[in-house]
Order: C-alpha cells, then sequence, then structure tokens
C-alpha cells in the first residue's frame, strides 16, 4: 500500500543548524493496517508523517502509494489520496468559516472545484447526518463559524473531514496531544470507529504509550531518524506499556554514550 | 446638493476600490500595494483607448484585464518567488508607475472632449428629458444628467458586488476565502493556495483597475499619480463598512465595503467643504486608518479596568 524507500531529509544544509531529520528511512505499510509511529522529541516521526504528506521535497529516496510514485508530487496533488489531521487543533479548520462550510469544503478533496455552489442546500442534511454521531450537538450550529468551537470539537471535525472522502491514507500527527485527557479519549473513539468501518490505512504519530499499546496492528519506534524498533502482529500484541518504556530507557542510555563509541562498543561485544 | 451627487457618484465608483481591497485584504490577508499602481494603470489604459477611438465600455474592459495582469504579476512574484507579499505589490507598483507613462505617453492624459461612458448617459438623460433638465429631489433641484450618472453607478456597482458575492460562494470562491484563513488546511483538502493567491489577487486588481477607468471618465482625466494613497483610501473604506455593519457574514461585509466608501467620499467632501486643506487629505486619511487599525485593541485593553472600577 505505502512503501516509503530509503528517504533522507537534512534540514539547514551547510549551517550550524543542520539537522539530519531522516536517515535512509524504509517503512512498508500493508493495506487496512494502522501503524503507531513513536519517538522521543526530535525523533523524527512527525517529519516521516509530513514528508509522506509533503510538506516538503525529500532529498532522497520515494514514496509510493498504492503503486504510484508520489515522491515528487506537491503537497496538495498528494491531498487526493491522503488524508491528515494536525497535533494542533486549530490547523486543521478554517475558522472564519461556517461548520457546513468547512465541512462542504472537505466533501471536496482531491476533486476538481469549479463555479458550482459551495454549499448547495441538498446538501445540508447529509452533513447534519455526518456530525449528530459526535454528540455534541453540532447539527444544530452547522451554520456557525468554526472558530467559536472548543479545540476538541474542532479536532473531532477535522478527523471527520480528513476522512469524509475516503483516503487511502491517513495521517494523524499527534492529534489528541493538546487536548485534556477526557476530550483526547473522546477524539480516539471516533477516530476508531471510522478507521475500523472505512478499513483505512493509518499512521498515527503519539506520544501516548497506552494509545499506542492500544491502537493499531504494528509499532514503530523512531530515533534519530532512523527507525529503531517495528514490531508487528503478535509481538505487537504482546507489547505492554512498560516494554515501550524500558526501550525508551535503553534508547537513552545509549544516547549518553558517543555513537562512534557505541557502535565500537557493539561491534566488539555483541 | 450636485456635490452631495458627486460625492456619491464618486464614492460608488471608488467602491469599486474597495471591493478590490476588500478581496486582497480580507479575503486573503494579503496587503497589496500594487492597487496603487494598478488604479493609475486601469485609468491610464482607459483613457488611451478612448482617445484612441475605442467604445468606452470595451476600453473599461480592457482595463479590467490589464488590471488582472498586473495582479497576477504580484501574486506570482509572491508565491513562485517567495517574496514578501508587500514587498511583491511595491515591487510591481514601482514597475508600473513607468508602465503608465508609456501607456499614455505623458503624465496627464485629459478626456473632457472624448467619449467616456459618461457622455452616453448624459446623451441618454438629454434624449429622454432634454439637454438642460432639471429634477425635483425631496425639494432640491438637481441636474437629471447627474441623476442618470448616479443611477448607472448604482446599478453597476450593484451588479459587480453580487458577481463577487455569488462567486465567493462557488466551490472554487469557498477555497480561495479558506486559503487566506487557513491555507495549511486547504492544501491538506487539495487545494492548490498558489493558483488561488493569483487568482485572488488577480481580480482585486481587475476591480481596482476598472475603478481607475471609471474614474478617470467621470472626473475627465487620468493622471500619473492618481493611485497615489489609493490603498489606504480602500482600506478605510472597508474599515468604517466593517464598523457600520457589525456582521461577518460574506454579504454583509461586501455590502459593508460599498457603504463604506461611499460614506468615506462623503466625509471627505464635508471636510473640505468646511475648508479641510486638500494637501492634508492623505495625512487625514492615513491617520483616520491608524486610529481605526488600533482602536478595537484600546478598547479591549480598557475594559478591564473598567470592571474592576465597578467590582470596587
Amino acid at each position: 500500500m505505502l512503501k516509503i524507500d530509503n528517504i533522507q531529509k537534512t534540514f539547514n544544509v551547510g549551517t550550524v543548524n543542520e539537522v539530519k531529520a531522516l536517515e535512509n528511512i524504509c517503512i512498508e505499510v500493508e493495506e487496512s493496517s494502522w501503524v503507531c509511529v513513536l519517538g522521543t522529541n526530535g525523533s523524527g516521526k512527525s517529519t516521516v508523517l509530513n514528508a509522506i504528506a509533503g510538506s516538503f521535497p525529500v532529498d532522497e529516496g520515494s514514496i509510493v502509494l498504492d503503486g504510484v510514485d508520489i515522491t515528487k508530487w506537491s503537497e496538495n496533488s498528494r491531498a487526493k489520496y491522503i488524508g491528515r489531521v494536525f497535533q494542533n487543533p486549530f490547523s486543521g479548520t478554517a475558522p472564519g468559516m461556517s461548520i457546513q462550510e468547512n465541512l462542504a469544503l472537505a466533501l471536496k478533496r482531491g476533486k476538481r472545484r469549479g463555479l458550482g455552489w459551495g454549499l448547495p442546500s441538498s446538501l445540508i442534511a447529509d452533513l447534519k447526518k455526518m456530525v449528530t454521531p459526535l454528540n455534541m450537538g453540532l447539527e444544530e450550529r452547522l451554520d456557525s463559524p468554526i472558530g467559536k468551537l472548543s479545540g476538541g470539537q474542532r479536532q473531532a471535525l477535522t478527523v471527520l473531514m480528513a476522512t469524509a472522502v475516503k483516503p487511502q491514507l491517513l495521517l494523524l500527527d499527534e492529534h489528541t496531544a493538546a487536548l485534556d485527557p477526557k476530550t483526547a479519549a473522546k477524539v480516539i473513539e471516533l477516530t476508531q470507529q471510522i478507521v475500523n468501518r472505512d478499513k483505512l490505512t493509518t499512521l498515527m504519530v503519539t506520544h501516548s504509550m497506552q494509545q499506542a499499546v492500544s491502537l493499531g496492528d504494528r509499532i514503530i519506534m523512531m530515533h534519530h531518524g532512523k527507525v529503531a524498533y517495528d514490531f508487528k502482529g503478535e509481538d505487537k500484541k504482546r507489547l505492554k506499556v512498560n516494554d515501550l518504556l524500558s526501550l525508551f530507557d535503553e534508547i537513552r542510555r545509549k544516547d549518553m554514550i558517543d555513537p562512534a563509541v557505541a557502535k565500537l562498543l557493539q561491534e566488539y561485544y555483541v | 446638493m450636485s456635490l452631495l451627487i458627486g460625492s456619491i457618484t464618486i464614492g460608488l465608483i471608488l467602491a469599486l476600490l474597495a471591493l478590490g481591497i476588500f478581496i486582497s485584504f480580507r479575503i486573503f490577508n494579503f496587503p497589496d500595494m500594487t492597487a496603487e499602481g494598478s488604479f493609475t494603470c486601469g485609468a491610464a489604459t482607459g483613457a488611451s483607448l478612448i482617445v484612441g477611438g475605442m467604445n468606452p465600455l470595451l476600453a473599461c474592459l480592457i482595463a479590467f484585464i490589464v488590471g488582472m495582469l498586473a495582479g497576477a504579476t504580484t501574486g506570482v512574484i509572491h508565491t513562485h518567488f517567495k517574496i514578501n507579499p508587500l514587498l511583491a505589490g511595491i515591487l510591481v507598483m514601482t514597475a508600473l508607475y513607468s508602465v503608465n507613462l508609456h501607456i499614455m505617453g505623458k503624465s496627464n492624459m485629459p478626456l473632457l472632449s472624448e467619449t467616456t461612458v459618461f457622455t452616453w448617459i448624459e446623451n441618454l438623460s438629454a434624449s429622454i428629458s432634454g439637454p438642460d433638465a432639471v429634477s425635483n429631489l425631496l425639494g432640491w433641484e438637481v441636474n437629471t444628467k447627474n441623476l442618470w450618472v448616479l443611477l448607472f453607478c448604482v446599478l453597476s456597482v450593484t451588479a459587480f458586488s453580487y458577481i463577487l458575492f455569488w462567486f465567493f460562494r462557488t466551490n472554487i470562491g469557498t477555497a480561495m476565502r479558506a486559503t487566506g484563513n487557513n491555507d495549511q488546511m486547504i492544501r491538506a483538502l487539495g487545494v492548490n493556495t498558489k493558483v488561488m493567491i493569483i487568482i485572488g489577487t488577480a481580480l482585486s486588481n481587475g476591480f481596482i483597475a476598472l475603478s481607475g477607468a471609471l474614474l478617470a471618465q467621470y472626473q475627465g482625466f487620468a493622471d500619473v499619480q492618481m493611485g497615489i494613497g489609493m490603498m489606504v483610501w480602500g482600506l478605510a473604506s472597508v474599515i468604517i463598512g466593517e464598523a457600520i455593519i457589525n456582521d461577518n457574514s460574506l454579504g454583509a461585509v461586501i455590502l459593508g465595503a460599498v457603504i463604506g466608501s461611499v460614506l468615506f467620499r462623503l466625509l471627505v467632501a464635508i471636510a473640505l467643504r468646511w475648508g479641510l486643506n486638500p494637501n492634508d487629505l492623505k495625512l487625514i486619511t492615513a491617520l483616520f486608518v491608524f486610529v481605526a487599525l488600533i482602536l478595537p485593541t484600546l478598547m479591549a485593553n480598557r475594559k478591564p479596568t473598567f470592571k474592576r472600577r465597578v467590582n470596587a
């Protein structure tokens, strides 16, 4: 389904701030698989997602989605196949426009936008049906601006919008990190419902090990722009939060030593 | 009274400018300085073509298109060469100064003896009610032909406002509004925001150029300096409109820009009548916009102290 082959990205090349954000990343994701991407701050997990979404061009390697090489595609062309939810609940919706206009925009994701009505009255009933299951009372205030809603409500709507047209790939970038625990749980529940209903191929970056353990069928742990661990199938099912924590500890301990020394030690003693 | 009607007419012609500024400033959040150049460019293009014997309506249309080209240039400079919007606009505005001089071949082009849109309307008025007919408007005696000109301006501004109102509710128009509101979001929904910005600046400057072309015909000349300060003028109109209408829906904001433009022109006419030195006009306009821009923040900062006093 998604095949990331050896992608590399270095930011601020040739300056003191040069960062190797992604180094030789190879990930293959099967259809309808839900992958949780974990990692410390600055490990490159969000960068991988942004590389797939096309926020910046990669330096090397290729990204193939459903047999189509999208490496050179612009961000907006890729949006035809990719649904996205951002970490910031305010990033996924247009605050000055009404709930119904935002939803109508999402229903046109990747489609040609011409001079037809942006919000035909025949669509309103469908939009009501879309938001009613959220149980937020939004169906009664479809015409109020989305900027007046809470972060949780906006993020729930963004999840709806990203999946309004079935995407071939859903990218969730820590989409509950900025929400309070109760709202986060609600948004996760909604995400789970939709992903399971439509059998979406999903890549979810998260900081919550609880989420990583309880959701999806695969965990990828990243470190220093590389894939450090990759657990699938039965291995993933057996993983507990404590196992992940000890893995993080291990990574951190390795970090204390110089990478060159660590490599040397590994060669001699492992 | 004829001064009043004249002010309203100019206010309506400049309402097209206000609508253009509304598109760039309010829809796209794009402080587009091109306005100053494209306003003159529209006037220069319209005037030269009319002097060359072209049908004045066709000349207006071509002025509109030339304005769109100027705006599109700014859009391309900003989106494809990643130059800050303000600077992109200043670059095109500066370049347009020379272009405008080339179009006219001189710095001022009189149109008094030419057939303009307004001569047509005056002729129409003369054929219906006689050449020097006078009408009674609420007790005042007014030149009938001036009323016809006013009517023409009301109708055309209404038509253009409605076209904008329609356009910004179509699929592409909604996507354009979303581009100005949250570009990251709309890119994630598959819209090429660069194209949206280019269409937006083009449309905005098309309206501005048309406004310039009509003003040149109304006042009887085009001048290479006539665009100076026009952006702030348009902005003042939009701000006044927003303050009066106090409603953020699309139709209300468009209507507000038109009403704001007419009111602002009236205010200026009254101030000039009361003896304001015309040289101070731009200073006063700039001060006015400055105050209008900081007023909401000042008011917000005042509120807490007020509450504290009430509580104590």
